[in-house]
């Protein structure tokens, strides 16, 4: 690399000036190299040098962490860098159409820096804007409802090295605050009893610390709770098992990673209720006596960060959170700690590595985080719309939450409904409803598919709208994303499998290989060249890529394929071929092609059978 | 039975096992084979291969990062099991640019040995023809990253003398891979070389010079089915 001793110097003195900033806080990793990224637009080779002699971090352990995330490049990403949304909702809704008008207005293609540096064009998986694509992300601004005209506009902008704050339209609700200005929607549909009713902080926390934590954990338990971040674990059996753990500290941390394509929940909570949550956390944190709460929020809602320390501030202002919590002994207080770009950083044993400073990659568990987590002391991770029935439930009684929903599902489960309805959003409605009532609600018709919990959760067709959401049933984290008739189902498949093969942290064989592998062969039978043999292998690796992998992305990675060959078993049976049944790399239309395209003729396909 | 021993059952088998062992390590005090490539002596086990993928109840989990507890029943050699790992021993076949006869480690390779030992005859899914480098930039060291299963053996078992790391994982998913931080002096050293070798199951850690002092032929595996070693104190436990 050739070296320019005045960026050297540069790069020193950011990093010493962080270092010091940071207390040489070793955690904080993350938070620097991301001022880093951000001053210089990339993480220049000396910033790695200087990071690991500072904080006493081996080298090569600076480079993997600053490696692993999409945020992070060791090239010049440009003063202004788009990230251009490319999940499924996003191209659904036209994003071909406005990364065309990126590329034509910028004069570079994605995936490239201009010349001058002026401008940096990237993809990047769901920023959680489903319900309003197509969307973007440029220097952590949030652009929504792109149109290629929009596109025009921007571009002039930042070839003009402009404010993109002017160019933000206003958001709904909080996003219009000065400290968010974000052109943000919220699209509440449905207001139900827990989140989004009138709300006066404190006075949950207050019933807390009258009844005694070992009650909190008992209130909890009684209520049926159960963990709103997809896997549904017992909240009160996690609380209960973190404080059995001794220790000599605790940690509660609210999981924002909010990555699964098609969820946009967490988003709203934080935008417009956040005191809720950080009560919830307050109270968990009382519950199992620990002193410090963690907020991981994924990079792609940093436009947050200064309101929600606004809103932290508040809280400690009032007494609710800090030292000695309302005249009590009781001191707990609340960081917030920012992703990087990383999907597999939800997991939870992911997201304490990366809370950590480190690479987010997931542990071998057990030890389950309840006995060993941030820092190896026993931690609960919980997801916000967990925390937020907890404090509620702490107000009104597990019995007023147990009658919603139904017996094995109580209470209420906020939905992020996308892609071909009328209304999308977010609907708080009570466990138990069929999809077809929820259909209903979002006003979809011509429905072909529809898909509960995201890439990872299943594909549904016509013939299962009478299942219910909840947890005996189709358990879900809240994604509800609908495709209408008109859609090619194989582009949202390859769209999710592309998804799962970019997002695997890569650290085991089978989630590694093997969706690589599984993409490999839906490109071959798309293109036409699969033959029924080639169908039971998707599905034999499909199911050995589920059961050898380490962690959840893996075990669920599949299910893209895996539910569509179950529920749409004739969109497959459509392009595969019925005359050979041997395994049929080779097509002859389909190799010659480019050259047929460039010579203008057609190939002569005789010769080949 | 001793204090701090316990009972397990594998495949049928009923053995005695040490309170705090992976099943791996009861296993093969019992004569029994499971395969491994990631796991590696005291090393912590990392989970990364999926080799030892066992059953244990309805579940299934890597056999070295479990450990055993009392009256947990396993089961490692189903045709099941055994088709599932020749499946993922051929994954990393074609992740890879595996060239065994060009191969310095052949017959010492424990990825080709477990691929003769589950009678793989060709992978059968299609070969990734990946472009991956060699980096011989090191005097004694040379890294063939054609043939690194990112299993991390060197990563956790080849440290510097006041315990740093030198190896490590770069990058993620599908472009994830070994880095040795050539900054380093130790990483210069032949000690480090020899160890590094040593502790890679592969051809990915070569130390340079001596590669075919011992003949191709007269290699461990050459003579022996990996894993016939555990097994043939199977009769004596
Ligand atoms: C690949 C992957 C991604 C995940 N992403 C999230 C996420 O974004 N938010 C979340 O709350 N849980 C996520 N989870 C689940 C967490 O591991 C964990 O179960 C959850 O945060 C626990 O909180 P809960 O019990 O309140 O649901 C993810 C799991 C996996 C395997
Ligand atoms: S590393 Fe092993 S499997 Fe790979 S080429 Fe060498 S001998 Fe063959
Ligand atoms: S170099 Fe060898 S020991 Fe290191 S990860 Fe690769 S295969 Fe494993
Ligand atoms: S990389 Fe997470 S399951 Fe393999
Ligand atoms: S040996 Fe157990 S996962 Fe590799």
């Amino acid at each position: 690399m050739e070296q320019n001793p005045s960026l050297d110097s540069q790069v020193r003195q950011k990093v010493v000036q962080l270092t010091k900033f940071y207390q040489q806080d070793k955690t904080q990793l993350l938070a620097m190299l991301r001022e880093i990224q951000s001053e210089f637009r990339m993480i220049p080779g000396p910033a790695i040098d200087y990071l690991a002699e500072e904080l006493d971090i081996p080298r090569i352990q600076v480079e993997g962490t600053a490696s692993f995330y999409h945020f992070f490049s060791s090239k010049n990403r440009g003063r202004y860098t788009v990230y251009m949304n490319t999940s499924a909702t996003s191209e659904m809704a036209g994003a071909a159409a406005v990364m065309l008008a990126f590329e034509k207005a910028a004069g570079i293609k994605f995936g490239q820096t201009s010349e001058n540096q002026q401008i940096g064009l990237f993809t990047t998986s769901c920023i959680g804007m489903c319900d309003q694509e197509p969307a973007a992300l440029i220097n952590d601004f949030v652009f929504t409802h792109l149109t290629p005209a929009r596109v025009e506009e921007i571009v002039k902008v930042i070839k003009e090295n402009g404010s993109l704050q002017s160019l933000i339209k206003s958001g709904e609700g909080k996003n219009s605050s000065a400290l968010v200005s974000a052109e943000v929607k919220n699209n509440i549909r449905f207001k139900g009893p827990v989140f989004f009713t009138d709300y006066a902080p404190g006075e949950a926390l207050k019933v807390a610390m009258e009844s005694g934590s070992l009650e909190v954990i008992e209130a909890i338990r009684k209520s049926g709770l159960r963990g709103r971040g997809g896997a549904g674990f017992p909240t009160g059996q996690k609380w209960g098992s973190c404080r059995a753990t001794d220790a000599e500290s605790r940690y509660v941390i609210c999981n924002v990673d909010e990555g699964e394509p098609g969820t946009f929940k967490d988003r709203v909570l934080l935008t417009e209720r956040p005191e809720l949550i950080f009560e919830g956390m307050i109270i968990a944190g009382y519950a199992i006596e620990a002193k410090q709460g963690i907020v991981y929020l994924r990079s792609e809602y940093s436009y947050l960060k200064k309101y929600l320390e606004q809103v932290l501030e508040g809280l400690r202002s009032q007494n609710l959170l800090g030292r000695r919590i309302l005249k009590s002994r009781f001191s707990f207080d609340i960081q917030i700690k920012l992703g990087a770009g990383a999907y597999i950083c939800g997991e939870e044993s992911a997201l304490i590595e990366s809370a950590e400073g480190k690479r987010g990659q997931p542990r071998n568990r057990p030890p389950f985080p309840v006995v060993s987590g941030y820092l190896h002391q026993p931690t609960i991770v919980n997801n916000p719309e967990t925390f937020g029935c907890a404090a509620k439930i702490i107000l009104k009684g597990s019995d007023w939450f147990k009658k919603m929903g139904t017996s094995a599902s109580s209470g209420v489960k906020l939905l992020s409904i996308s892609g071909d309805c009328e209304k999308p959003g977010i609907y708080e409605v009570q466990w138990g409803h069929t999809v077809r009532e929820i259909l209903g609600f979002c006003g979809a018709t011509e429905v072909l598919a529809v898909q509960v919990g995201g890439p990872s959760g299943n594909f549904l067709s016509e013939k299962e709208f009478d299942r219910k959401i909840c947890y005996s049933d189709l358990s879900t984290g809240g994604a509800f994303t609908i495709f209408s008739k008109k859609r090619d189902l194989f582009s949202i498949i390859h769209n999710h499998m592309e998804f799962f093969t970019k997002e695997t942290c890569g650290f085991c064989v089978p989630c590694r290989a093997g969706n690589t592998l599984l993409l490999k062969q839906l490109e071959k039978v798309m293109i036409g060249n699969g033959t029924a043999l080639d169908l039971k292998k998707i599905e034999e690796l499909g199911l050995l890529v589920k059961k050898a992998s380490r962690c959840g992305l893996g075990q669920s990675s599949p299910n893209p394929l895996l539910t569509s060959l179950k529920n749409f078993p004739e969109i497959y049976q459509r392009v595969v071929r019925q005359d050979v049944d041997y395994m049929s790399q080779f097509n002859m239309e389909f190799a010659t092609s480019d050259s047929a395209k460039v010579a203008n003729r057609k190939p002569n396909l005789e010769i080949g059978d | 039975m001793e204090q701090g021993h316990i009972k397990i059952n594998i495949d049928g088998r009923e053995i005695i096992a040490k309170e705090g062992q992976s099943i791996v390590q009861a296993a093969r005090d019992n004569g029994i084979f499971i395969p491994t490539l990631c796991d590696f002596k005291s090393l912590q086990p990392a989970g990364t291969c999926r080799m030892c993928l066992v059953k244990v109840g309805e579940r299934y989990v890597s056999a070295c990062t479990t450990i055993v507890s009392q009256g947990m029943s396993v089961e490692n050699e189903s045709v099941e099991l055994k088709e599932n790992r020749k499946s993922l021993i051929e994954m990393l076949f074609v992740e890879g640019n595996h060239m065994c006869p060009s191969c310095e480690k052949s017959g010492n390779c424990q990825l080709q040995a477990l691929a003769y030992r589950y009678q793989m005859t060709a992978p059968r899914y299609p070969f990734s023809f990946t472009q991956r480098k060699i980096d011989a930039s090191l005097p004694y060291l040379v890294v063939e990253h054609n043939r690194c299963i990112q299993c991390l053996r060197c990563v956790r078992g080849v440290k510097a003398k006041d315990g740093h790391d030198i190896f490590g994982f770069i990058d993620r998913g599908g472009a994830i891979h070994i880095s040795v931080d050539t900054t380093d002096t130790e990483a210069a050293t032949e000690v480090i070389a020899q160890k590094a070798m040593d502790i890679c199951p592969v051809g990915a850690l070569i130390k340079k010079g001596g590669a075919y002092r011992v003949p191709i032929g007269e290699r461990k595996y050459d003579n022996e089915v990996i894993g016939s070693d555990v097994e043939k104190e199977r009769d004596k436990v």
